[in-house]
């Protein structure tokens, strides 16, 4: 009786640690969020919101400090403008010829390869891209540096090429057969079956795909902290340095004051980050749901 | 244009795009490996650094990062596991479990240098554990939680409804089923996700570089309160802020890093494929 009893208490005591753990997400989502208000929000006795967000300078160390985050988010909206030029139709094409048209084989091994591409650390291709392509635009266009915006994009375009590619490729996998079937029968060759039935059924999965992968792009940054040159000015070309609002915190966390205006302004762009990625990943999961459908 | 070339332009087409995602991959793999395996020698992986780290091996920043991966699998690999386990065996399809759901997509989606700015607002200053190896493996911990739900996720739901059934008409409690007719089959799957999610920490840079990075130490961490070297920052110091370092190094350090990422990714890509094809119900 008691070792039943204490069966019962055990049991008890996993199920309340399960729903704890089940808490725990949603718990952590909220700190995050808590702690990045924090330490950043005392910026805002000092500083009004519009001067944060718009203001045209960055001089973060000059005296007085200026904490105008423009530049930066230009400079991020620039890189993921120029990656997403280059990723979404290649990534798009690729999530077609993978989930349509590859034959068995071919399709498990360019699916492992995107996998790996996926996997390969910010920090090599951050590396790999400064060693490689950055001299190459350099003397390519022939510009004073290669560390542009442009060098970002391409480099940025490669790490969402494997988010865009597999989220596309379940979205047109998950197109029922009969759409195919039913296309084929009335004489459609498989390319207008491709292009007209599936990849249109398929497009609410996609337009999650590009989201997520935009996402990625604005989040990242080792690689582009790497690559893009970090000049935090308003960007007039794609030949030019520019600053992400991630190359920021991670490049000046280390020079700042604990406590201080400048430490409380990298954590003011962190909670701009955060409520970015948030509406983008909010809104991603909308259409997956409405794909799955 | 007849639809039959149309077809044929529009494969090719296709077929260079695959081509110009995976390519990338192989060049990558091979100018690293080209270059940097010069540099690999039992010195290099086994020594520590000497002359401004211009010369001796990156000892302390492998063991440092396996520090810190072993940290964040022992903190993320119960928890994410157990809110699987809510999420596919206890919990309807209520409000609350949507919320949950959207939670942990939304941890997916965080940028990772706002994973460091948090580490270092609750682990480093809150709770004053400061720069350390728990603070770091802490902050890589909650990173993975997302990949080790969502595989374990996978992974419980793919068990079949009846062997549940089965259990529990048998008189077995609810958590004697899952303990003993669920999870093991689940096993392989988790196994995957943890892997996953091992390499993702091996390889994160921004989330440690506030919460745990240090640029040079003379000596191996002591205690889990102890700064440490890792692999990833130790590549970008050497690449971007210490001028003379020999190319070979650079590359080197970008190899063993490379290799210990990309081989549990494929551990975990050959796992999954293996339990996916012995799976017979």
């Amino acid at each position: 009786m008691t070792a039943n009893r204490l069966r019962k208490l055990k049991e008890w005591l996993i199920e309340k640690a399960i729903l704890l753990s089940g808490i725990f997400s949603v718990v952590f989502v909220l700190l995050i969020f808590l702690f990045l208000l924090r330490e950043g929000f005392s910026l805002f006795h000092g500083e009004s919101v519009g001067d944060f967000l718009f203001g045209k300078s960055w001089y973060p160390i000059s005296d007085p400090p200026r904490f105008g985050i423009l530049p930066l988010i230009l400079g991020s909206l620039l890189v993921t403008l120029g990656a997403a030029a280059i990723s979404v139709p290649i990534g798009i094409a690729a999530a077609l010829y993978i989930a349509e048209i590859a034959p068995g084989r071919l399709k498990e091994g360019l699916k492992a390869g995107i996998e790996l591409l996926a996997a390969i650390p910010s920090v090599v291709i951050g590396f790999i891209g400064m060693i490689t392509l950055g001299p190459w635009i350099k003397s390519l266009f022939n510009i004073p540096t290669g560390l542009t915006a442009l060098t970002g994009s391409v480099t940025l375009a490669f790490m969402a090429m494997p988010t865009i590619v597999s989220i596309a490729e379940d979205a047109i996998t998950a197109v029922p057969r009969q759409y195919r079937e039913a296309a084929i029968a009335m004489g459609a060759t498989k390319w207008q079956t491709t292009w007209r039935i599936v990849a249109r059924a398929a497009r609410p999965g996609m337009v999650a795909a590009v989201m997520l992968g935009i996402g990625r792009v604005i989040g990242e940054t080792m690689a582009v902290m790497m690559v893009t040159g970090n000049a935090a000015v308003i960007p007039a070309s794609f030949l030019q340095p520019v600053r992400t609002l991630t190359a920021t915190i991670a490049a000046e966390m280390g020079e700042s004051v604990q406590g201080g205006s400048h430490y409380a302004a990298l954590f003011a762009i962190g909670i701009v980050l955060f409520v970015i990625t948030f509406l983008i990943n909010g809104v991603a999961d909308i259409y997956l749901h409405r794909s799955r459908r | 244009m007849s639809p039959r070339l149309a077809q044929k332009i529009a494969f090719t087409v296709l077929l260079l795009a695959t081509l110009l995602v995976v390519l990338p991959v192989i060049f990558i793999l091979g100018i690293i490996v080209a270059k940097g395996a010069s540099a690999i020698s039992w010195e290099f992986l086994f020594s520590m650094p000497r002359d401004g780290m211009t010369a001796g091996g990156i000892f302390p920043a492998i063991l440092g990062t396996l520090y810190l991966v072993l940290g964040a699998i022992l903190f993320a690999v119960p928890l994410g596991v157990l809110a699987a386990v809510y999420l596919v065996e206890y919990s309807s399809d209520n409000w609350f479990s949507r919320l949950v759901k959207l939670a942990i997509v939304n941890l997916a989606g965080v940028p990772s240098v706002v994973y460091g700015l948090f580490g270092l607002g609750i682990f480093v200053t809150f709770f004053r554990f400061g720069a350390s190896i728990l603070s770091g493996s802490l902050t890589l911990g909650i990173m993975i939680l997302p990949v080790i739900i969502t595989s374990a996720r996978e992974a419980l739901e793919s068990v079949p409804r009846h062997f549940r059934v089965v259990s529990l008409s048998l008189g077995a409690s609810r958590w004697q089923t899952i303990r003993h007719s669920v999870l093991p089959h689940a096993l392989p799957g988790i196994l995957t996700g943890m892997i996953l999610g091992l390499g993702r920490a091996a390889g994160e840079t921004a989330p440690i570089l506030f919460t745990v990075a240090a640029f040079y130490l003379p000596r191996l961490p002591q205690s889990v309160f102890d700064q440490t070297m890792a692999l990833p920052y130790h590549l970008y110091v050497i690449s971007t802020q210490v001028p003379g370092i020999a190319e070979n190094v650079r590359y080197g350090t970008a190899l063993v890093l490379l290799s210990l990422v990309l081989l549990l990714n494929l551990a975990a890509i050959l796992l999954r494929s293996r339990f996916r094809r012995k799976k017979k119900w």
